[in-house]
């Protein structure tokens, strides 16, 4: 994402690339190994929900925030659930303002799939009059520093504001749907964790940052549910990856999507 | 999650009457359009696809020109007519992100650095639409760009598999799609054995993700058969001509 103009980081790619097949990675990572992730929930107030989530120098903020809405006609009786993604134009000198670019809207359907395919929100507690009113919960992801990795950020930032959220309870009086006081927290049944992989050369890292991506052949990213299964998947970038990488990578996906799930529940408990 | 439909019987026959790892009827059809350098038809059970390329040509504007290699452009569009519901004809953000999968997609197979300064554009029109009417995109557009003389380092060839319950299906169709509990599009490059798309949504075991995506890969080989009979056809074989190709009893 956002690679064109890196023109020192592609010269870096050779050393990059001796480096990796040593095992080493230029910020001193293994390969497995993400980078520090810290997820700070409940920093805008007037947000149903809300998470500060910083993934090494990559920044995301993610907000929900909750109404009643009109049900889609084919699921009469299911909330509505819509994670959106901006890349603002502060988060890099190679961000621009304006309609969103082909990278953000692959950034937002991507992350939106990890979110939905895993069935994280209970849609079918959501429902309040069928076919007419449902609640409708929408999530909208600030991109804010950019460093690699946007994927991954920005899905950690969605599920912990979701965690964290809390909304209105709705009564239904003379057919109409109306908010209590009482806070209820979003149906929250599953913790989809997504993990980017990029491929350099032959080598395959978790987590790049953006000198990785600069100098990455292919991205790919794979969301895990908590029982170990794959509910989404997206390769990206020109080049391609064989079958027995592809493996390895939702091999290695599930393992260090276990750990960045245990720090996820750990801050939004 | 499935619908009240049940799409797939006790027997393991589906709605269509196809077994799990049955793949619909292919139609393809090579250099059949007047105007563009490379064309290719598909019809791919009810999907109804062209693609067209045009290139090398001069890049406009000047400023996207790559000045060691060719641009590859790629718009994925679907007519207002192709789906039950008109369509809105402006691009929609999935059309956007498609678009972007299946240039990527087709990118690695076609040797960009054979025409610097150049730009190669290749357009696929889903004129009806089916599940699975990107990797048909693909399948359609590799053959158009071989069709218009591009260098190549494969074809590209497409397959979708996924989920009925647990059960892992080929190729799934429309109804499928929408009802079922997984699609998952692959793109191979089947001389090379390289994968140059993959989406995966729905809910895999690790056993299923590993079925499913490998099944893709074999359907692909399969449909690839297909894809060269089309391309013999068309400069081997006369008039163009349709070619099509029963798949072969499991």
């Amino acid at each position: 994402m956002m690679k064109k103009n890196h023109v020192v980081e592609s010269i870096t790619k050779e050393r990059m690339v001796q480096l990796l097949a040593s095992g080493k990675r230029l910020d001193g990572r293994a390969l497995d190994q993400p980078r520090n992730l810290n997820i700070e929930t409940g920093v805008i107030p007037k947000a149903n929900g809300s998470a500060r989530v910083t993934l090494g120098n990559t920044l995301v903020l993610a907000g929900v925030k909750i109404a009643t809405g009109i049900p889609f006609p084919d699921t009469p009786d299911k909330g509505i659930l819509m994670v959106n993604a901006e890349i603002l134009p502060m988060s890099s000198p190679y961000a621009e303002a304006g309609p969103p670019s082909e990278d953000a809207i692959e950034l937002a359907r991507v992350t939106d799939r990890g979110i939905r395919e895993s069935e994280m929100v209970d849609m079918t507690k959501l429902g309040l009059i069928p076919g007419k009113s449902v609640i409708a919960v929408f999530v909208d992801c600030n991109i804010m520093n950019v460093d690699g990795n946007l994927f991954d950020a920005t899905s950690y930032a969605v599920v912990s504001a979701l965690r964290t959220a809390k909304m209105n309870r709705y009564v239904v009086k003379d057919d109409k749907a109306v908010a209590t006081d009482e806070l209820i927290p979003v149906p929250v049944e599953r913790t989809p964790v997504s993990v980017t992989i990029a491929r350099i050369g032959d080598k395959l890292v978790v987590d790049p940052n953006s000198e990785e991506e600069a100098s990455m052949d292919m991205r790919i990213t794979i969301t895990t549910d908590d029982y170990g299964n794959i509910c989404a998947s997206q390769k990206g970038e020109a080049s391609t990856i064989s079958p027995e990488q592809v493996l390895q990578a939702a091999d290695t996906s599930i393992s260090v999507g276990k750990a960045i799930r245990a720090k996820i529940l750990e801050a939004t408990s | 999650m499935a619908g009240t439909k049940k799409l797939i019987d006790e027997n393991g026959i589906r709605l269509d009457g196809r077994k799990w790892n049955e793949l619909r009827p292919i139609k393809l059809q090579v250099g059949v359009m007047k105007n563009a350098d490379g064309s290719a038809y598909i019809e791919w059970g009810k999907n109804k696809i062209m693609a067209a390329v045009y290139g090398p040509k001069e890049v406009h504007p000047k400023h996207q020109v790559l000045p060691d290699r060719a641009l590859l452009r790629c718009r994925y569009h679907m007519a207002p007519f192709s789906v039950d519901e008109r369509k809105n004809p402006a691009p929609s953000r999935r059309e956007i992100e498609i678009s972007k999968v299946i240039r990527e997609a087709l990118v690695s197979a076609v040797i960009v650095e054979d025409y610097p300064r150049t730009a190669i554009e290749v357009w696929v029109e889903v004129l009806q639409s089916d599940g699975g009417s990107r990797v048909a995109g693909i399948t359609a557009a590799s053959l158009a760009l071989a069709d218009a003389g591009i260098n190549m380092r494969d074809l590209v060839v497409g397959c979708s598999c996924g989920l009925i319950g647990e059960q892992v299906v080929s190729d799934l169709d429309d109804t499928e799609d929408k009802e079922g509990n997984g699609d998952m599009p692959v793109a191979i490059m089947p001389n090379l054995g390289l994968v140059s798309l993959l989406q995966v949504d729905g809910v895999y075991t690790r056993e299923n993700f590993q079925k499913a995506f490998e099944l893709a890969i074999e359907k692909g080989k399969q449909i690839y058969q297909m894809q060269r009979e089309a391309l013999t056809t068309r400069f081997f074989g006369g008039e163009a001509q349709s070619t099509e190709v029963e798949e072969a009893a499991e």
